[in-house]
This record gives C-alpha cells, structure tokens and sequence, in this order.
C-alpha cells in the first residue's frame, strides 16, 4: 500500500496502466453492448424494455460503489493522512455523480413505458436520488474554499457523514416506500434471474467498472499535476 | 431490411430503450473527453512551468520519493 | 459539566437579547404553511391528508434558516477560537451551542406546530403524536444541521450550501417524523417511528457533535 503513497511514483503507474485500461473498457463494452442489444432475449412480461435495465441496474450499482470509494479515500486521508486518500475522493466524486445522473436517466425511462409516467417513486430510485444530493453536496463543499485542502477535509468529514447516513437513508426510504404502496405495486421490477439476463448485466457492469478505474486514474494524474502546478505557482510567488 | 427496422423499433419502444443508451453514451463520453481534455490542459501547463525553471527537478517542499 | 452548563447560558442569553431569531423561525414556519391552501386549493379533505407532511417539511426548513447562525457570530469575532483552546472537549462544547439553539429556535416552533396543523385540518387526535415527533425529532436536526453548520464555516457562499448538505441527511428524520402523525391518524400503531426517531436522536448525540468539531477543526487551521 504504501509503494502506492508516493505520489509521483503513482501518476507514473496511472499513466502507464492508462492506455491499457481504455482497451479494456472498450473490449468489455462491446461485448456487453452485444449481449444486451443481440444475444439476450426479451422479457416475457417486459417486452423489449427489459435491455434498459442492462444499463440502469449497473449504473446504480456503480453510484454507490464510487461512494464507497470516495468514502475510503476520505477516511485514509482523515485518519491516515494517506497523501492520496483526498487526491482519490476528488477525482472519483464526480464520476459517480455521472453513474447516478445515468441510473436515474435510465430509470425514468424504463418506467415511463412500464408505469405511463416519467418517474417512479420506488424505494430504489428514491435513494438513487438521495445519493445524488449526495454527490452534488460533497462536490460543492470540495470547491467552496479558496484554499483547496480545506475544502478536501470538509468534503472528507461530509462523506464519512454520508456513508454513515447511507443505511439509514436507504432503511428509511424502504420503510417510506412500503408504508405508502399505493394499490398498483409501483417497482421497477427485475424479472427473474436467468442465466441469459446475468450475462449482459454482470458484463455491462464489468465495463462501467472498467470505465471508473480508467478515469480515475486520468483524474487522480490530473489531480496531481495541478497540485504540483500550485505548489510552483507558490514558489515562484515566494521567490518574488 | 425490415428485420433491421423491427430491431430497431424494439417492440414500439425504441424511442425509451434507445434514449437510455443514448443517454448513458452520451455521459460517458462527454465526461470522458472532459476529464482527457483537463489532463492534457494542466499536464502541459505542468511541462512549461518545469521548462521555466531549469535546474529545478521539484518545487521547494514538495514531497520527497519514500 | 460547567463549562457545558456556561456555555449553554451565554449562548442562550445572547439568542434572548436579540429575540428576533426565534420570532423570525416562527415568522416563517406559519407562513410557508400558510401557502399551500393557497396553492392547492382550501379543500379540507385534501389539506388534511397533507397537515402531517407540511408542518414536517416546513419546520425543517425553518429550522435551516437558523442554522447558519450557530457558529458563524462566534466565528467571526474570534470567540470560537478561544473555545477551541478551552480544556474541555469540543464535541461537548458544541452540543452547548446545539442545546441553545434547540431551545431558541425549535422550542418555539413546536409551540406553533399544533396551531399550523389545526389551521391545516389536521384532526385533533394527531396533535399528540405530532408533539411526541416533533420533540424527538428536532433535537436531531439541529445535530444534524450542526454538521453543516461546521463544515460550510469559511467558505465562499456557505449559507447556500448548508441546505444542499444538510437536507438529504433530514431524510430520514422527515419520513419518521411524518410517518407518526399518519399513525395518529390513521389510528396505526405509533410506536414504531416514535422509536426509530428515538433510536437517530440516540445516534446523532455522540457522532454529530464529532463531525462538527472535526468541521471546527478545519475551519479554524
């Protein structure tokens, strides 16, 4: 772990893994694509709607693994003081702002063929959109300081805040939901679990999971570099 | 052909599962080339402060290889 | 225990001087309520249906216009600093300032809440239980909206920001909440998120308080 803590030596890494992981977010994209779109089935009951939960279910997944991650980050800056720790939670944040924009996107939109409307208040695209808030709050904070370490400690206190809350929330919203079940059970239901519809889905997770390590480590470099810009900048102010 | 158009119609609901691929294309790739387009930005910006201060591998107080 | 119970009486003496904080939390609490008969029409069956959820969701968001406030005077007059040099741990310190601000801002609107909820049609069985949540319930949110109050310290429009990072966190406050006045009624059974409100305010007392020294913290560097 600590071969990872010296900055430079994982911008290094990163740029070097880089090009291999965009062949591999490519390849697994393809083929998750194909699966989805060909070689799957439709829905018995679902009809050919069923392909968007392919992309939606991946997508909500990822949402809140990004989170865990940029959790993580945030604790092994704050308890840690792991050099890399708040590089990581501001790099993955907005990643997994994207991942829950998508899985809401495509959620509205397998429920309006389905449902007749554009939203559905389900227990689990309600907390998709609690997460959201999440994200956009964590975002915020990190960009709310002049000075930017400031602002990665506050988002690090606020993400630790929101994991702690994420069971809680997620608990909370089941319980909403399921008090207030209106006499027509609206829920984006998954049909049963067959090996044709675990395919694609484990695939096209697999490329979204591909797509985040990928951009990460863009991110992370980027994240870097501008540090090292700042601190030149501050050298050369200092210099006169 | 009309085997191409029934895939693509998708049962009367292609508008729905098109839109959602494409929606997800569509972030994906806007915040792929966002976050490529920053890192050649300050990578470069990077490389002509280096240039601007020969003689100098890293900036004073930055941190030192473990 | 005394400098807990110290800090508790200046902060409540300077919120009395200046009493037009609590005024203007209720100010607002009656009146944001007052505009969805407006909105939606003076219906009673309608209204009704709803009481439960906007006397919730406006004393929520009334409870979010003080907050910013909590430690923000303090703040700029040097005097948080001084707290923070203080031998007693700053969770405790901050649950002082928290305590005031429960009984200077939501004190007063829970006084007010049963009036909103008659004027909104709600039944009279269901202001018990409105009552029993709102206690519970509030000293959650002014923990919660302590952390939020915390970590915007210092930043650029931080006023702004407070809601964003603190009103999903009401979540799940807001759906227990709501959920006993339905139970009251409804006639359901109330015990279930009476105890769960019970159960957050149990949780936030030790761990807000922590978040928000570790906000304190880093506003102070």
């Amino acid at each position: 772990m600590h071969r990872f803590a010296n900055p430079a030596r994982f911008a290094q890494l990163a740029a070097a893994a880089t090009p291999w992981g965009v062949a591999l977010t490519a390849l697994l994209f393809v083929a998750g694509l194909a699966l989805a779109l060909f070689a799957s089935p439709p829905d018995y009951q679902q009809g050919e709607t069923v392909r968007i939960m392919y992309v939606h279910v991946p997508a909500a997944w990822m949402a809140m693994f990004v989170y865990v991650v940029v959790a993580a980050g945030s604790a092994s800056a704050l308890v840690w003081r792991h050099p890399l720790g708040d590089v990581i939670a501001r790099a993955a944040s907005p990643i997994g702002a994207c991942f829950t924009l998508m899985a809401l996107l495509t959620g509205s939109l397998w429920g309006k063929p389905i449902w007749g409307t554009w939203w559905v208040w389900d227990a689990r695209l309600t907390s998709v959109l609690v997460l959201f808030f999440l994200y956009l709050g964590h975002i915020a904070l990190l960009h709310a300081f002049d000075e930017p370490s400031r602002g990665a400690r506050a988002a690090a206190i606020l993400a630790l805040a929101g994991i702690v809350n994420l069971p809680i929330i997620k608990f909370s919203v089941d319980w909403w939901n399921t008090l207030h079940q209106p006499a027509s059970i609206s829920r984006l239901e998954r049909p049963a679990i067959d090996p044709s519809i675990l395919a694609p889905l484990l695939v096209m997770a697999g490329a979204y999971f591909a797509y985040f390590v990928t951009l990460l480590m863009v991110r992370v470099r980027t994240e870097l570099a501008s540090a090292k810009l700042r601190a030149f900048r501050a050298a050369l102010a200092a210099q006169g | 052909m009309s085997g191409i158009l029934r895939f693509l119609e998708m049962g009367g609901h292609g508008g729905f599962v098109w839109g959602a691929y494409a929606a997800v294309a569509l972030v994906l790739l806007v915040l792929g080339l966002i976050s490529w387009l920053d890192l050649k930005r300050s990578e470069g910006e990077l490389k002509r402060m280096e240039a601007r201060l020969p003689g100098r591998s890293r900036p004073v107080g930055a941190r030192n290889r473990a | 225990m005394t400098a807990f119970l110290a800090l508790l009486r200046r902060d409540l003496r300077l919120a009395l001087r200046q009493g037009s904080d609590a005024a203007l939390v209720i100010v607002f609490f009656v009146l944001a309520a007052v505009l969805y008969p407006f909105a939606i029409g003076p219906e009673p069956g309608l209204l009704e249906r709803i009481a439960g959820g906007v006397v919730w969701v406006t004393a929520l968001l009334a409870a979010l216009l003080s907050l910013e406030r909590l430690f923000l005077a303090d703040y700029q007059d040097g005097a948080l600093d001084l707290l923070a040099l203080a031998p007693e741990p700053a969770p405790l310190l901050i649950l002082a300032k928290v305590a005031a601000h429960w009984l200077t801002t939501a004190l007063p609107l829970m006084a007010a809440a049963p009036v909103v909820a008659l004027m909104l049609g709600a039944p009279a069985t269901s202001i018990a239980p409105l009552m029993a949540a709102l206690a519970l319930g509030t000293p959650s949110l002014s923990l919660i909206g302590a952390i939020g109050a915390a970590l915007t310290l210092g930043a650029r429009r931080g006023g702004v920001l407070v809601p964003l990072l603190v009103l999903p966190l009401y979540i799940p406050v807001l759906i227990f909440g709501a959920a006993a006045v339905e139970a009251g009624m409804s006639g359901a059974e109330l015990y279930p998120p009476l105890a769960i409100l019970a159960a957050l305010l149990l949780a936030a007392l030790p761990l807000a308080p922590l978040a928000a020294a570790a906000g304190l913290r880093n506003a102070l560097r």
